[in-house]
């Protein structure tokens, strides 16, 4: 579907004025808010932090951004590999899904130490903070998505003598991948909290490491500062993957509709 | 195609719940006959249909080929709904087929097919291009690739406009001869046009009537006299 031009110019707009409306709401409570600034540096101060911090934040943002493209292909590659066995094999669904919601129930916030203890404070410990983080809605909305296949395509496959095998290569699979792409993008947004969470409890670079070192030295601006990018690359991120599976599911008129 | 078998049923019977829904039906469907199926929703038309195709079983009774060799693998069927794939274009939906049993789909013969249906310039467009019309064609064209000699459709027309479902009639009752063939519909004149055997279900718990059909050929004219004069004693008898 062709859009006018004050369409996709209103798409881009919006979340322009929607920041720039907060950052002056921020700017004016920081002015005129009467609270000291190590409590809530002004947008003037944490920009000049960015400038100024580039040196740190830029090694920062890009151990963080491997931390997180790695849990998530890990986790996305995991929790769909768990979704395709309990779709083929009920007994697995009843055996590991208590496992998984039990995975859920416990904070990472409690997990992050253990984790740090046992996977070290270099990498690893947060990758699998993320992939812990991320495993649940990818398994979830694959698994819903992989259980909800039309009745009517289940018939058809079955009087043509297909294989389960098969029916999930060409019927389950695509039929599931809108439901899978919920779960993917709600992976991307929450991918960097793992991440960081592990980054916060025992590492030696990360944004989360940055953010909690500059809290210790009251470097407020520098943390809204990491905060920052950590929001910026997080968007990035969930756009590209936005883009990316709206082109995967090209056979969806609804994708059009989504900005 | 191998010949098409006659279905024989023999004392089928299922319940619902705690209900007899149908019990103790007897009845041979010819071979190389289109049976029509007409009744009210609810009766089991669909139930009875899946049965015949192996999509479920009866609770009491069997249901058997009388050639004496397995339906399995010879039932094509058409669903109310088209249930093409979305994602796939339509020469990979009339394909399908092969494509879940593990074969190289035959191309040429899709293309054939979809010529004979009126879709050869949409085969490699996503179903989402096409009208409702056209997705039934393309539909039709699936079953015909399977090339079975059995073939079961329930209400296939029934969302189609008026114009589109007697064009849809016309192309079934074509290129669906000599097939052993079981049809739902609830549209009398569609049973009229159509059918070589009629049966209406009705009853609680319900059975089967031979109703008569109009005399000529199927796929008879719309505007014949004995299709019109049939279609209206048949809504009559549907109203009782």
């Amino acid at each position: 579907m062709i859009r006018p031009a004050s369409h996709r110019v209103m798409t881009v707009l919006r979340p322009v004025l929607t920041c720039a409306g907060l950052v002056a709401l921020w700017g004016a409570l920081a002015r005129w808010g009467h609270v000291p600034p190590y409590m809530l540096p002004a947008p003037d101060a944490v920009a000049r932090a960015l400038w100024s911090g580039r040196a740190q934040l830029e090694p920062a943002a890009v151990t963080t951004l491997e931390e997180t493209l790695l849990g998530l292909g890990i986790g996305i590659g995991a929790g769909s590999m768990l979704a395709i066995g309990m779709a083929l094999w009920a007994p697995l669904r009843r055996w590991v899904m208590p496992m998984v919601l039990l995975s859920q129930a416990v904070p990472v916030f409690a997990l992050a130490p253990l984790l740090v203890l046992w996977f070290g404070f270099g990498m690893a410990s947060k990758v699998v903070m993320a992939v812990l983080v991320i495993f649940f809605p990818v398994t979830s909305a694959l698994g819903d998505g992989l259980r909800q296949t039309e009745a009517g395509w289940m018939d058809l496959a079955r009087t043509m003598g297909a294989t389960r095998w098969r029916v999930l290569v060409h019927i389950r699979l695509p039929a599931a991948m809108p439901a899978f792409a919920t779960g993917v993008r709600m992976a991307t947004a929450i991918a960097p909290i793992g991440a960081v969470v592990g980054e916060w409890v025992g590492a030696s670079s990360g944004l989360g490491f940055l953010m909690q070192t500059a809290n210790t030295r009251f470097q407020t601006d520098l943390m809204f500062a990491a905060l920052a990018v950590l929001a910026a690359m997080t968007v990035l991120l969930w756009w590209g993957v936005d883009r990316l599976l709206a082109r995967a599911l090209y056979w969806r008129p609804a994708h059009a509709d989504i900005d | 195609m191998t010949p098409p078998p006659g279905i024989r049923l023999e004392g089928v019977g299922l319940d619902f719940g705690n209900a007899p829904l149908f019990r103790g039906l007897d009845l041979l469907l010819a071979a190389g006959h289109m049976t029509v199926l007409l009744g009210a929703s609810g009766v089991g038309k669909t139930s009875l249909l899946r049965m015949i195709g192996g999509l479920a079983a009866p609770d009491y009774g069997r249901i058997i080929a009388n050639d004496d060799l397995p339906l399995a693998g010879r039932v094509a069927w058409m669903g109310q709904q088209d249930l093409l794939l979305p994602w796939a274009s339509v020469i990979d939906n009339v394909t399908l087929g092969a494509r879940l049993r593990g074969e190289r789909p035959d191309l040429a013969r899709a293309r054939h097919l979809l010529g004979c249906v009126g879709l050869a310039d949409q085969a490699g467009v996503l179903p989402a291009a096409l009208s409702g019309g056209m997705r039934q064609r393309a539909a039709l064209a699936r079953v015909l690739y399977e090339d079975r000699p059995v073939v079961l459709m329930d209400e296939p027309f029934s969302a189609l406009d008026s114009v589109t479902r007697a064009r849809m009639q016309d192309l079934a009752g074509r290129m669906l001869a000599e097939r052993t063939v079981v049809l739902i519909t609830h549209d009398p004149l569609e049973a009229c046009r159509l059918a070589d055997t009629m049966l209406l279900m009705a009853g609680n718990p319900a059975t089967l009537a031979h109703l008569d059909v109009p005399g000529g050929t199927a796929p008879r004219p719309v505007d014949a006299p004995a299709v019109l004069s049939a279609q209206a004693s048949l809504l009559r008898r549907m109203m009782q």
